[in-house]
């Protein structure tokens, strides 16, 4: 199942993709999909840390790049992360309210919700691209939202071609 | 770059999942890595040594640990790279136990997963640069949230090492919990008696300050420099007038719902929760009050020998400076009548809760120790105990064992045999018995056969009134059968919850919580009096479920950690901060705007014009506006942003 492909990225929001046109499309095989997450340090990379101590199962598919907080988490990571060929970018922070910062995820929202609603005019699916929250006592939840989300990259499977 | 990889077996942790050796022999591949090894423990002594002996011969100029999460380790590594003689921020920590070999099982698969987050870590280290700490003055007051046991505990600790502690409690006097009850196990000694001493102790100890009829409305800054924005509720009556003799509770004219009776019995308008409160202040609950609610009254003005009532008072917002802040606020009961309908939901006069019984056997409570029916006032020949109500109970969310109710139910049978004679019939209804503290076991044993106390095991389904008697239907599962009791009096051994407001205050403190609302420690075993925000700890229920010995030793914990953080004069700030390239700054502000914390600010330039400047001891290194400058000339030291696209990139080149 492929991606519908766009011959133009949107630069001007962050500056960062690059108007490069879509690879033809090419078996991209049945490589396991590669998942980017960016969490924050706080909340859900320790989540992830509770369901490692649980020993709560997950597709081994995820890479977490840990990071203060959401709120430091540039658009351009996830276009990034696309970019070079990621199958799918997952975000996760602290919960509305909780944040160790005050307020940091409030702006992350903010972003990753406007992201979520144009990714697809870069011919990314929307269901490559999720942003959640995760408590730091939440391991079975990490693991439920986790396990959810490579099934659902793998549903579309890899991406064919690298470029946005 | 001279970057050196140390790949940790952690016994079978990470080896029995990963192939350390092999991840180990292709970081040694990678561009600028010039040593790699794994060892058995690297947090051990040897391992650590190996870490410092490497750097030494190979010149190291960068270490990346390969082992479990930063949050177990990142400290102790980042102190052995110092010790080795490098800068303690040249090091990066690769997580491949929490975040690999504990959550797969197959092992080629986390070998790759575990060789990709080596990776990522080293693209990481190549970006690191040397960064240095800072120094801040430290105030060296603290603030503890509650005035129960542990809050007590915790003060009187503090205060005895020197230190001026302020106690912020909600209710009119200190004691919490614990000054309701009635005796405690495994002792029988009396509680009030245990305590009340030392809410005196904290009354007259010119180290602790209490505000009580208080609440924290605010809190903004960090360790050591916390601003706080207390509450003080208007309670309708001049606190330094007051002396507490009671009068105007006498003459009141209006009833309300007495909160330290646990509703048993109305207390007035005007009141004092209990004989020995301390401080012993009046206070009016004005939704109850004659005067408030219909403009008619004032008899309590009338009657005060002091003059202290003063309608007209308001709230009032008072702002403190603290250094560290001890979170002591305890539990709630768990609300029966909402969660088991099956067990009348509140409507049947003798089915009440551990803690009210607690008041009705108390000798200052209500009904002066008299064990009675509240239905008919006659002396009971035939009590229950049900245990676990709101406790091991997924039906009502409760799924975690509240740890006392057994004790104390096991405390309340003995009490009853005590206060209405042996022959009454005693029935415990349980499904296990949790007696793991120093001789709780031998107490409850003692329960069972000296006071010939009845334990069914098994649930009780259901409670309904019949002919007078409270009828109990469960089920004894060691016997197999139905059973059925015709009771005069039950007691439900309601579990511990967390207190209300508990989540509202952990956002004000940005700790994090769980799911129940109870606080979340730094660590379960190495850290489980510190939260994650540095100046911020924990003492007592608070926490989690505890019995009074428990709460008192983890308070005196607390008070030692606190004691430890403040004999600093100066504390280090985290260099991991924000930092502004001047010449791009395009004076936008955005920054100022997005701050959390106030930290940028807007420094005059030798040509009189203004760029934005982060204060670095205001930083607390968040992001945020390193992610809002449109121009990109905000970094966040420890987390720049080729080093978070490098680790990206490096995900994704296969």
């Amino acid at each position: 199942m492929a991606d519908t492909k766009t011959t133009q990225a949107s630069g001007a929001a962050s500056g960062a993709a690059p108007s490069t046109s879509a690879a033809a499309s090419g078996a991209a095989g049945d490589r396991p999909v590669k998942i980017v997450g960016i969490v924050c340090n706080w909340c859900s990379y320790a989540g992830a840390d509770t369901a490692g101590t649980g020993r709560f199962k997950q597709p081994p598919n995820l890479r977490l790049v840990r990071v203060p907080c959401t709120g430091r988490i540039d658009p351009l990571f996830a276009l990034k992360a696309f970019e070079k060929g990621a199958d799918g970018v997952l975000i996760s922070g602290c919960h509305p309210g909780d944040c160790h910062y005050s307020e940091g995820n409030y702006y992350a929202r903010r972003k990753f919700e406007l992201l979520e609603r144009m990714i697809h005019y870069l011919g990314i699916p929307k269901e490559r691209f999720k942003w959640t929250w995760v408590s730091a006592s939440e391991g079975q939840r990490w693991q439920q939202v986790v396990t959810d989300f490579v099934s659902g990259v793998e549903k579309l499977g890899p991406r064919e071609g690298r470029a946005l | 770059m001279r970057i050196g990889v140390f790949v940790c077996h952690c016994g079978s942790n990470i080896a029995g999942t990963v192939d350390v050796a092999e991840v180990a022999k292709r970081a040694l591949t990678l561009k600028d890595v010039v040593h790699a090894e794994d060892i058995m423990y690297t947090c051990s002594e040897p391992g650590q040594a190996a870490i410092q002996k490497a750097i030494q011969d190979k010149k190291l100029d960068r270490v990346v640990v390969s082992a479990c999460s930063p949050h177990m380790h990142e400290v102790t590594f980042r102190r052995c790279v110092e010790g080795g003689g490098l800068n303690p921020y040249l090091f990066e920590m690769a997580n491949i136990r929490e975040h690999c070999s504990w959550i797969h099982t197959d092992m080629p698969v986390a070998t790759e997963k575990a060789w990709d987050i080596v990776k990522m870590a080293v693209a990481k280290a190549r970006r690191l640069e040397p960064l240095f700490s800072n120094e801040v003055d430290i105030n060296k007051d603290v603030l503890v949230i509650g005035g129960g046991v542990a809050g007590i505990q915790a003060a009187l600790d503090l205060a005895d090492a020197g230190l001026k502690v302020t106690i912020v409690e909600r209710q009119t006097t200190i004691g919490g919990v614990m000054a309701k009850l009635d005796k405690t196990f495994p002792t029988i000694d009396c509680s009030a008696c245990i305590l009340t001493p030392r809410m005196v102790d904290c009354g007259q100890n010119a180290n602790i300050e209490l505000m009580t009829y208080c609440e924290i409305e605010k809190v903004s800054g960090y360790v050591g420099n916390f601003t706080v924005d207390i509450r003080k509720k208007a309670s309708m009556v001049d606190w330094s007038k007051c002396i507490g003799c009671e009068i105007c509770v006498q003459k009141c004219p209006s009833k309300a719902p007495d909160i330290f009776n646990v509703g048993l019995e109305p207390t007035k308008a005007i009141y004092i929760p209990f004989p020995q409160a301390v401080p012993k202040r009046a206070a009016i609950q004005t939704e109850y009050c004659r005067y408030f609610q219909t403009g008619k009254c004032r008899v309590c003005e009338r009657v005060c020998p002091a003059e202290a009532i003063d309608f007209e008072q308001k709230d009032e917002i008072v702002q403190k400076q603290f250094g560290a802040i001890v979170v002591a606020t305890g539990l709630d009961v768990f609300d029966w009548e909402t969660g088991y309908p099956e067990y009348g939901g509140g409507k049947i006069k003798d089915v009440i809760s551990g803690l009210q019984y607690e008041r009705m056997l108390n000798a200052s409570g209500p009904y002066g120790g008299h064990v009675h029916r509240r239905s008919n006032g006659e002396d009971p020949k035939t009590v229950v105990f049900i245990q676990c109500v709101g406790s091991r109970d997924e039906s009502v969310n409760r799924p975690y064992c509240s740890s006392v109710c057994c004790m104390y139910t096991a405390k309340q049978a003995l009490l009853t045999k005590d206060h209405c004679g042996m022959d009454v019939e005693v029935y415990v209804f349980y499904i296990d018995i949790r007696a793991t503290g120093k001789g709780y076991e031998e107490f409850v044993k003692r329960v069972q056969t000296e006071f010939g106390v009845k334990y069914v095991r098994g649930r009780v389904s259901k409670l309904y009134e019949d002919n007078g008697k409270v009828m109990v239907r469960g089920v004894d599962t060691l016997l197999g059968e139905q059973v059925e009791v015709a009771a005069d009096l039950v007691v439900l051994a309601t579990g511990i919850q967390a207190p209300e407001g508990a989540k509202e205050l952990a956002q004000k403190l940005n700790i994090s919580y769980d799911e129940f609302g109870f606080m979340k420690e730094g660590h379960p075993k190495l850290r489980p009096v510190e939260t994650n925000t540095a100046g911020v700890f924990l003492a007592g229920a608070s926490q989690g479920p505890k019995d009074i010995p428990a709460t008192v030793a983890q308070a005196s914990g607390t008070a030692s950690k606190v004691l430890g953080l403040l004999a600093k004069d100066k504390l280090k700030t985290s260099p991991m901060i924000a930092i502004v390239d001047q010449k791009n700054c395009v004076s936008c502000w955005k920054c100022i705007d997005v701050c959390p914390f106030s930290a940028p600010e807007k420094q005059e330039q030798r040509d009189g014009t203004f760029k934005s400047h982060v204060i670095e001891t205001v930083c607390q290194g968040c992001g945020v506006c390193v992610a809002t400058c449109p121009v990109n000339t905000i970094s966040l030291k420890g987390f720049p942003t080729d080093a978070i696209l490098d680790q990206i990139a490096e995900v994704l080149q296969s």
